[in-house]
């Protein structure tokens, strides 16, 4: 195979996990429905809360934590450049802004990536390779209803909670940085907050985090359905849903980032 | 002749230009058991996957119950799944779910059964198969033959009128392999199924079989009764009842065996 040979496979084998991913991602918003609690089938919810409390509760300490701690750092790093200019009061505006509108969403997307969405390819795969997906296919029960719907839901209805408390965590530990280097209290660092933030700035950061959920949930269970073979595939297709979401959670960023720059008229 | 419940017609697989199946035809009447026989990778397993359509082949026809199930609506799909059930030679069982939830999950997804009656109908199945007092265990906690009793339970749940099995034997030590076969013909006797069965064992394929098929290469060599099939002279069935092994190379001492497989001279020494 030729240099441009291997070139034009590659963009066709992208090109055709994009349209898996999209293929896949439309077949559970259509069989979404079926796994609301009333409308949907009968304990199908059961499964979604399963998921809300396996993508969400668990991972809160995790976030907090690395929230805590990017707050304090950013708050650190600014803050030491800042106090050259004797612009401290700036540094609520940093973190407040970063968190909002970048942060949050960011840590959160990679927390849940490497949390659920290796953890959704390693089950779907073990399904794949035991034949549970074939014996669901028998029994005529759809596996993209049972299986990835119920994830697709719960995520995008607690990623973007996570997003918020992610926020929150940044922006105390920035607070915390203010009172303990300026003694400046918590009231007014949440003044400072409140005034540099736009209610824009929050929207985009939870549009964000809910295009990064189905990102996670898309290529973590696409993942799965590709393993072949035995454990080891298993955990090969771990590895990659966790190294190619965190890519395109990235890529996504950038693009989003780079509209919010062009459309921002102020 | 009746309509087979299960026609095949010159069913075709290939596998990255290797043909796997080639050409096969297998009627199966309403209400018998037919084992499907061959040697490992003789393509048993690939037609069974055609015949539950988890594949398309690349020619050829499988009609379940007058349907072509490669060219039906899904709702027909739908409805001819519901009337199969299938026991996979890993059992196939959610691990995540105990033996009762199992075998209740078809019953609580496709019917509209009310939660005590789906409870009754799980202990009966679960008793069938002689596993009434494991409803509450875990698959993980379950031995290879109750495994297999729970999967079949599982696949009898929606009272299908075909009962699949994928090498119910396989990995199961005679005693627990000959309950598996009583179970079989339990079933048959108790339900009036219409069974397939794949499996290379000779000893459970004559005890349960009404009609034996037999793959070779991916070719059908012959579809028979116990008795016709036992008497054949086909060099390819002797082969395989009388248990020869296929020749690996011409060497007949140990020595000219290892130079043989070395690619050394002197090796038909």
């Amino acid at each position: 195979m030729n240099p441009l040979e291997r070139v034009g496979s590659s963009v066709i084998d992208g090109l055709g996990y994009v349209g898996g991913l999209s293929t896949q991602l439309w077949s559970a918003l259509c069989a979404s429905p079926r796994v609301l609690p009333i409308v949907g089938k009968r304990g199908r919810w059961r499964a979604v809360i399963g998921q809300m409390a396996a993508i969400g509760v668990d991972a809160l300490p995790m976030i907090a934590v690395m929230s805590v701690c990017t707050g304090f750092i950013v708050a650190m790093q600014v803050g030491a450049e800042l106090r050259r200019f004797g612009a401290l009061q700036y540094v609520m505006d940093t973190v407040a802004i970063g968190f909002t509108r970048e942060l949050g969403a960011l840590l959160t997307a990679i927390v849940v990536s490497g949390r659920s969405g290796s953890a959704f390819s390693a089950e779907i795969g073990t399904m794949v390779v035991t034949s549970e997906i074939d014996a669901l296919r028998t029994m005529a029960i759809d596996p993209i209803e049972f299986v990835i719907a119920p994830k697709y839901v719960a995520a995008l209805l607690v990623v973007p909670c996570l997003s918020v408390m992610s926020n929150a965590f940044g922006i105390l530990a920035g607070a915390g940085f203010m009172y303990v280097s300026s003694k400046i209290t918590l009231a007014m660092s949440l003044n400072y907050v409140a005034d540099s933030i736009e209610l824009r700035d929050v929207l985009t950061g939870l549009l964000k985090s809910s295009v990064f959920a189905i990102i996670v949930v898309s290529v973590g269970c696409m993942e799965g359905f590709r393993t072949r073979g035995g454990p080891d595939a298993v955990g090969r297709s771990a590895t990659s849903a966790v190294v190619k979401s965190t890519f395109l959670v990235i890529l996504a960023d950038v693009f989003f980032t780079a509209i919010y720059y062009m459309v921002r008229k102020d | 002749m009746a309509e087979p419940i299960i026609s095949v017609a010159g069913l075709t697989v290939m596998y990255g230009g290797r043909c796997v199946l080639d050409g096969v035809s297998l009627d199966i009447q309403r209400g018998e058991i037919m084992v499907l026989l061959g040697s490992s990778g003789c393509g048993k397993s690939t037609m069974l996957r055609h015949i539950i359509a988890l594949e398309r082949p690349a020619s050829g026809t499988v009609c379940v119950r007058g349907v072509d199930i490669n060219r039906c609506s899904a709702k027909e799909l739908e409805q001819i799944r519901r009337a199969m059930g299938v026991a996979f030679q890993e059992a196939a069982l959610f691990n995540s779910m105990s033996v009762k939830d199992n075998v209740s999950l078809p019953l609580r997804e496709l019917t509209t059964l009310a939660d005590p009656v789906i409870e009754i109908m799980t202990y009966l199945k679960l008793s069938a198969v002689g596993l009434g007092d494991a409803e509450h265990r875990m698959p993980g906690e379950l031995s290879g033959g109750m495994k297999k009793r729970a999967a079949v339970a599982r696949a009898i749940a929606l009272d299908p009128e075909i009962l699949i099995f994928d090498e119910p034997s396989a990995g199961l030590d005679p005693i627990v392999a000959a309950g598996l076969d009583d179970l079989i013909l339990f079933l048959k006797r108790a339900f009036q199924m219409t069974m397939l069965v794949v499996t290379h064992e000779l000893a459970s394929a004559f005890r349960i079989a009404d009609r034996i098929a037999m793959l070779y290469n991916g070719s059908l060599v012959t579809v028979a009764d116990k008795e016709s099939f036992r008497a054949s002279a086909d060099p390819r069935i002797r082969q395989f009842l009388d248990r020869v092994p296929d020749p690996v190379g011409e060497s007949t001492t140990v020595q000219s065996r290892l130079c043989e497989l070395a690619g050394m001279k002197g090796a038909s020494a």
